[in-house]
Order: structure tokens, then sequence, then C-alpha cells
């Protein structure tokens, strides 16, 4: 194994006397988990925010095929940029409470109100007691993730209205936008209290595109599963197949070929290229300035067309498997992939300057939606956005898995965090991966693309933390019998980032919200799972 | 013999700036599209999108009223009207005698107050969002609008379109800036009065940044083509009446076959260039931010405002 194991946070642990066990059946070792009791859990959140680590995800899992009770497991997992993930897990009592760690981590808790509402935990001491994802149509007392809720179970309708912050004043004018929007974009709730066309607070309401993804994967082997983790977020398929995949490969301990691992920074870098280009070109659209989005859109339609004559998908869909991926390219594919790469990066630089110096533009995206560093932090943004703002938390670097351990990955460092620096870092990223890819496929190393995939034991579970166009994708899963996924649990960043467009829309008008939408471009799909 | 001709020439401009008005769109869009490099749906699209909706059913809100339902004719039939009082084509259509620009800025203001009435009478967010953008920034433009007309007026010492078509066609082509400053103050107006970017998008599907728009999107089936086509009209009447208060040159005196020929060979061509100028402009711009289209306006108005001050300070023989 390159990586040692991780024993820092069990030091750190050890000497604010927590006690901590290390989990024989989970892998990788340098993203130990770690049992602790319940008593401890606040303590640890605390400890962990006082050594400045950002909070990954909270969970719950009944117990496996490893833990003799069937209980009910909490997990949450933070990260240090130097030390890493490390993860964590309590057991529940029968009363099934656990403290809320909210009040150090923010974003825990639309992920601590997911598992209130999908497993019926008590979540003690939480700011937000209301429902998330679980919407009011549905019966208070079932909670779908339960082993013996079954997924054919006609849901009983019940009625309900969902408490949306209000304001006790006349001169606050509410609007309420969406899931139904005018135009062809996902379902999505936003209601913002505005004073005249000053938006005072937005408050976001998912849970429209829940397709209930965690449940279906139970039963599944992973090579049936891998399909599904590649459609939890249609634009993100590269990143969600390849941390479902990388999950795999840790728990089974299988190691994945050179050339496979290389063609996967390819399908990932060109994935981000794709995205950002599109997003470019709309955030340019949301104010008007259509030129863009035409440009954009034409390069974008290249990159997909020649990704469904390469991988037989315009999006790359079911090109990452457990084990490698599923198509190999040959070498006149190679040279086409370079040399697109090449003329698209040349395209984007030529309309960059064309952005750039377009003042009707600048005037627009400059100082729109900042988000200070402070804040980034506090929630702990992903990806480009956390870029923006100052914070650069990328697992490209951090965990540098192959192939970016033989690449030098350049994270452009904003630290305005509006909308201008966001759409910076996306260009500054465009040019970036075009760089990586070129490189990735000029040394591509010669070999098979796959490695037979072989189930680990039931009860092994793996994570793993992978950086998509969006940011860091965590990924937790335990086999069960016969080599099929147990339990499956994701999270996209979206779920953290969402929180990021509540900050940065305080302050700006409300026909500015569209273009801070854009220029963060969480996905519904990935925050509803 | 001559009133019968001056009335059919007359109907003929009316009934032609009507139709005319959605190809006008179309070209407008189909110049933009050719600007971004696409190839865009054609000019006669508005003209298809129009024949589609009146063949479509009418849905109507639950809790809309008469003003929804009647609001829909009165803003076509107002638009209309004031595109019947801008001549065109000839210089003394019997309308524009009857008619001065003060009623061409009401007839307008009534299609606005019941576009704005219809947005906020059925109780959506963006309905009142709409109408009340387009209310605050209405009341900025409309004042600067009759200030740069009223410095042509004071040359022609009438407020008849008619008479200050005359004026301009019978005094010798100079440089005068206090008509620089008026035109300059008219383009940014008729570019906020059309819904135009900079200060709205006519394309966008994003509610929370429509003005116009905002306030159309519970209309349907007829209501909707109808709302559609007076807003086309309303372009190609600005973009006449630009014509006949700074290059009228071209327009027919007399109701001759012959004159209003060329007369209307000229306005094509001079509608074409402007929508070709529109089309550069909005394909160079973003839109402004909101906050900042009242200082957009307020320009439009102090700049009408210097052509009238410049009028006085060298324009008059003491």
């Amino acid at each position: 194994m390159k990586h040692p194991a991780n024993t820092w946070f069990a030091e750190k642990l050890g000497d604010h006397g927590i006690y901590t066990r290390y989990l024989e059946d989970h892998h990788p070792a340098h993203m130990p988990c770690l049992e602790i009791r319940i008593l401890d859990w606040e303590q640890v959140a605390k400890t962990a925010r006082q050594l400045s680590m950002r909070l990954v995800a909270v969970w719950a899992a009944e117990g496996g095929r490893h833990e003799q009770d069937a209980g009910m497991y909490v997990y949450m997992s933070f990260a240090h940029p130097e030390h890493r993930h490390v993860l964590l897990r309590t057991l529940l009592g029968n009363k099934r409470e656990i403290p809320s760690i909210s009040r150090h981590y923010i974003a825990a808790s639309r992920m601590e109100r997911h598992m209130q509402d999908m497993f019926g935990i008590d979540v003690v001491g939480t700011p937000d007691k209301r429902r998330w994802l679980k919407h009011e149509h549905w019966p208070e007392d079932t909670h779908p993730l339960l082993r013996e809720f079954a997924a054919d179970t006609e849901m009983a309708q019940t009625e309900g209205e969902y408490a949306f912050i209000k304001s006790g004043s006349d001169g606050v004018y509410e609007i309420p936008v969406g899931p139904v929007h005018a135009g062809i974009i996902e379902p999505g709730h936003f209601r913002f209290l505005a004073v005249g066309e000053q938006i005072l607070n937005m408050e976001q309401r998912f849970g429209y595109v829940h397709k209930g993804i965690e449940k279906a994967m139970q039963g599944r082997t992973a090579m049936d599963a891998v399909r599904l983790a590649a459609r939890v977020s249609g634009d993100c398929t590269v990143g969600h197949a390849w941390a479902f995949a990388q999950a795999c490969e840790y728990a089974a301990g299988t190691s994945v070929p050179g050339r496979a691992s290389y063609l996967r920074g390819v399908l990932c870098e060109r994935e981000r290229m794709a995205n950002h280009i599109g997003d470019i070109g709309a955030i340019c659209n949301d104010a008007a300035f259509s030129f863009m989005l035409m440009q954009m859109h034409r390069l974008r339609e290249d990159m997909a067309r020649l990704h469904a004559e390469l991988f037989g998908n315009r999006l790359l869909m079911d090109t990452v498997v457990p084990g490698g991926i599923s198509i190999d390219v040959d070498e006149q594919g190679c040279l086409k992939l370079i040399t697109q790469t090449r003329e698209l990066a040349a395209e984007v630089e030529h309309l960059r300057a064309i952005y750039a110096d377009n003042p009707t533009i600048q005037q627009r995206v400059i100082g729109s939606g900042v988000v200070s560093i402070d804040d980034a932090r506090d929630i702990g943004l992903l990806g480009f956005t956390g870029r923006a703002s100052g914070d650069y938390p990328d697992e490209r670097i951090e965990e540098a898995y192959p192939p970016y351990d033989d690449l030098d990955v350049s994270v452009p460092e904003g630290k305005l965090g509006d909308v201008a620096t966001r759409v910076w870092v996306r260009f500054e990223e465009i040019a970036d991966s075009a760089r990586m890819i070129i490189r990735l496929l000029e040394n591509l190393p010669e070999g098979a693309v796959r490695v037979g995939w072989k189930a680990p034991e039931p009860g092994i579970s793996g994570f793993s933390a992978i950086e998509s166009w969006r940011g860091e994708i965590a990924c937790w899963l335990r086999f069960g019998e016969a080599g099929t996924i147990d339990r499956y649990f994701v999270r996209d960043p979206s779920v953290i980032n969402w929180l990021g467009l509540e900050l940065a829309v305080r302050e700006v008008p409300v026909p500015d919200f569209p273009l801070n939408n854009k220029s963060f471009n969480c996905s519904y799909s990935g925050n509803d799972v | 013999m001559s009133v019968m001709a001056s009335i059919s020439v007359q109907l003929f401009q009316a009934v032609l700036l009507v139709l005319i008005a959605p190809l006008a769109a179309g070209f407008v869009s189909t110049c933009k599209a050719r600007l971004q490099n696409r190839r865009g749906a054609g000019v006669l699209q508005p003209w298809r999108d129009l024949r589609k909706l009146f063949a479509k059913e009418v849905v109507m809100a639950e809790h809309a009223s008469w003003i929804f339902r009647f609001a829909p004719y009165i803003v076509f039939t107002a638009t209309m009207m004031a595109a019947s009082v801008v001549p065109a084509l000839m210089v003394d259509t019997p309308l524009s005698l009857t008619a001065d620009v003060i009623a061409l800025v009401a007839l307008l203001a009534l299609a606005r107050f019941f576009l704005a009435l219809a947005g906020m009478d059925i109780g959506t967010a963006f309905g009142g969002m709409g109408a009340s953008r387009e209310m605050t920034f209405s009341a900025l433009a409309e004042p600067a609008m009759l200030m740069s007309i009223f410095v042509l007026s004071l040359g022609a010492h009438s407020t008849n379109l008619t008479t200050m078509i005359n004026h301009t066609l019978n005094t010798p082509v100079m440089m005068q800036p206090s008509i620089a400053f008026a035109l300059a103050a008219m383009v940014m107006i008729a570019m906020a009065e059309n819904g135009r970017i900079p200060i709205d998008n006519p394309n966008t599907h994003l509610e929370l940044t429509m003005i116009h728009e905002a306030m159309l999107l519970e209309y349907s089936g007829r209501h909707l083509a109808l709302m559609e086509w007076a807003s086309q009209i309303k372009l190609i009447l600005f973009a006449t009446l630009l014509v006949d208060l700074f290059v009228p040159w071209g327009i027919a005196a007399h109701a001759d076959p012959g004159g209003v020929v060329l007369a209307c060979v000229f306005w094509l061509f001079k509608l074409a260039v402007l929508f070709v100028l529109l089309a550069l402009a909005e394909t160079g711009m973003a839109k402004l931010r909101l906050f900042e289209v009242p200082e957009y306006l307020s320009a439009a108005f102090v700049l009408a405002f210097l052509g009238l001050i410049t009028h006085y300070m060298l324009e008059v023989a003491v």
C-alpha cells in the first residue's frame, strides 16, 4: 500500500482522553474508520473543528455482517488537508438518539435531517427539526432506508406543510420559485424573502428528484450497482462512477492497472472541462450575454460527439467500472482526444479574452454573490466554489490517488469568492485539465484496462473521496452476502455547496440570483439521491 | 379625392405596420443568430409562433378577473392605435393630424397600465414583481421620452408629428447639437421601452430576471399571441418614430402612388439599418444590474435635457 495507516486523528483524540477502536473490516487504511462511544460523539466533532478539519459527511447504517447485534450505527467523516480523511462511527442505544454536531459543523444539519427522515434516528439538539428529503406527504413513521421497509411498499399519502422561514414584517415580499421553472432545469424550490429588490434570505427546499438510489442499491452486485451510481447526477457521471468503483476496489483490495487509472483521469478531466465550458456559457447567458452561451455550447457539443464516438456515450456514462474501465481507446482515439483537447483549450482562451474584455458582462459578475473565506471554511465549501473563496480542498492533491500521483495538479487560488472569481477558477481549471489530459494521454501506459472483479467478504466496507468537477464526492459502501451491496452512501459535493449559495445571495438583488445559482451550479439530483 | 387617397394610405400604412411587426422581430433575432454564428429560426418564426398561439386553447388562472381577460385586447388595440398615429409612409395622414406626440405617449402608457394591472391581477409573485419593475422604470422613461421629443418640438413649435416632420424636411440639413442629444436619449429610451438588452432580455427563461415577460407568464393561447404581437408592434413603432423624428427624408409628402411606394422602400431600408444596429448592440452587451437601470434612464433624461439647453444656447436666433 502506498499510503501508511492513518493514526493521526486517533492520537489527537487520545490526547483528549477519547478512546477509539480501529475497525479492521474497513478499508483503506489511510482513511480509517474508528469506533467511538456515543457519549464522545459531540466532543469528537468539537475536537475535529478545533483541528480545522472539514466535515465530509454524516450518515447512518444498520449493522452489517460483522456486527453482532443488528443495531443502528451513525458515521461521520472529517478531512484534514494534510492528514486526509477519517471516519468515525458509533452504535446507537435502544432509543436511537444521537447528539447533533450541527453546532460545530453547520453543513451537518441537512445530513442529520436526512438520517432523521430515512432511519427515524432522533437527533438531539439539532437547530432544525423539520423534515428534509422526506416531504410532508409521506407518513411520519415511515423510514424508507430501514431494512424492514420493503422497497415496493405502497406509501399512504398524508397532508402537511413545510414551515418555511417567515418574516413578521409587512414590508417583506415573499417570492416562491419552482419546483416547476420556466426553463428546462432540474426541480427545486427557492423561497425568497425580499425587501424591494434586495434579497434578505433565500431558503432552499429539495427532494423533488428523490430517486431512492440508496435503497435501490441494496442487493445489487457491484457491476450492476455501478450503473446506478453513474446516474446519481448525470452531469457528473464519471465522478460518481469512479467514487463508487474506488470504494469497491479499496474494500476488495483490488488494484487497478495503470492504463485504466490514466484513462479514468482523462475521462474525469474531460468531464470537468465539458461542464465548466457549458456553465461559463450559461452564466454569461443569465446576464443576457448569449454570444458566449452559443460558442460554449458549440465547444461542449464537440466534446459530447467525440465522447459518443470513442466511448459510446455523450456524457461518458458506464465507462468506469470496478476493476478498471469498460472501454479502451486505441492510438487513433488518443490522437483524436489530444487534438480536440488542444483545440478546445485554445478556443476557450480566445473566448476568455472576449469575456474579460467586455465591460458589460464584467460589471455583472464582479462583486456579485460574495462568499467570504470564513463562511467558506465554516460550511466546508468544496471544489471550485471553495477555491474561489480561498479554501482549497482538492482530493487530487490531498489524497493524490492514481493517476494524480503522477501529475502536478495546479489549484487556482481565488480569494474574493464572487461570481467573477468562480468563473475565473473555472477558466483556470479548463486550462489545467486540458494540460493534464494531454499529459496523461501522451504517457498512457500499455496493458489491460481492467482486472477481474472479485467482491470482498460480507461485512467489509470501503470509502473513497474523488475530486469530481463539482468537488469531492465521498462514497461509503459495505458489502453483504454474495458480493452484493448492503449499504451505499454517497455525498455529492452539492449537499454542502448548496449552503454556500444560500449565503452568497443574501446581499444581492433578486434578478442576480440566477447568475449566482449558475455560478455554483449545484446538482439537484445529487442532493436528492 | 385626395382625402380618400390619404385615408387609404393611412389604412395601408396601419395594416402594413401591424403585419410586418412580427417579421421585424424575426429579422432582429435572425441578425442576432448570425452574429452568434448560428443559423437562427428564420425571419418568419414569430409569424409561425403567433399562428400556433392563436390556434391554442386559452388557459385561465383560477383567480383571474375580467382585467386579466380584457387586458390583451386593450393592450393590443392601444398599441395598434399608437402605431397608426406615427406616419411611416406619408407626412400628413388623417390620424397623425389629429393625434400628437403626447397622445402617442399616453396611448402607450394606457397599454402599459393594463399590462401591469393584468400582471398583478392573478396574484402570482412574478406578475407583481414584473409589474412593479415595469412601473418603476416607466416613471423614469416616460418623462425622458417626452423631453427628448420636446427638443424637436421647440424648433417646430408643435408637438404634432406631421408638423415636426415637415419642419425637419424644410430646414436645411446641418449639424444641430441639440438633435444629437435628443437622438442619443431617444435611442436609449427606445431600448428600455421595448425591453431590449441592456434593460430586459426578451429571450430569457429566468423568471426572476424578467420585467416584461414576468407579466405575461400566466398568459396562453390567443391572449399571449396578442400580447406578443403588441410588443412586436411597439418595437416597429419606436423604430418608425426614430426614423420620423431624426431621418424623415424620403417620406412621401402627398398621396401619389409613386411617392408612397418610394417612401415604403426608404422606410423599410431605414428600419433594416436600425434593426441591424439593434442586433449588434444586443450581441455585444450584457444586461445591466437592476439597480443600474434607473441610472441609465436618468442618463437618458439628462441627455434630453442637455439637448433642450443647447437648443436655447446655440440654435435660437436672437
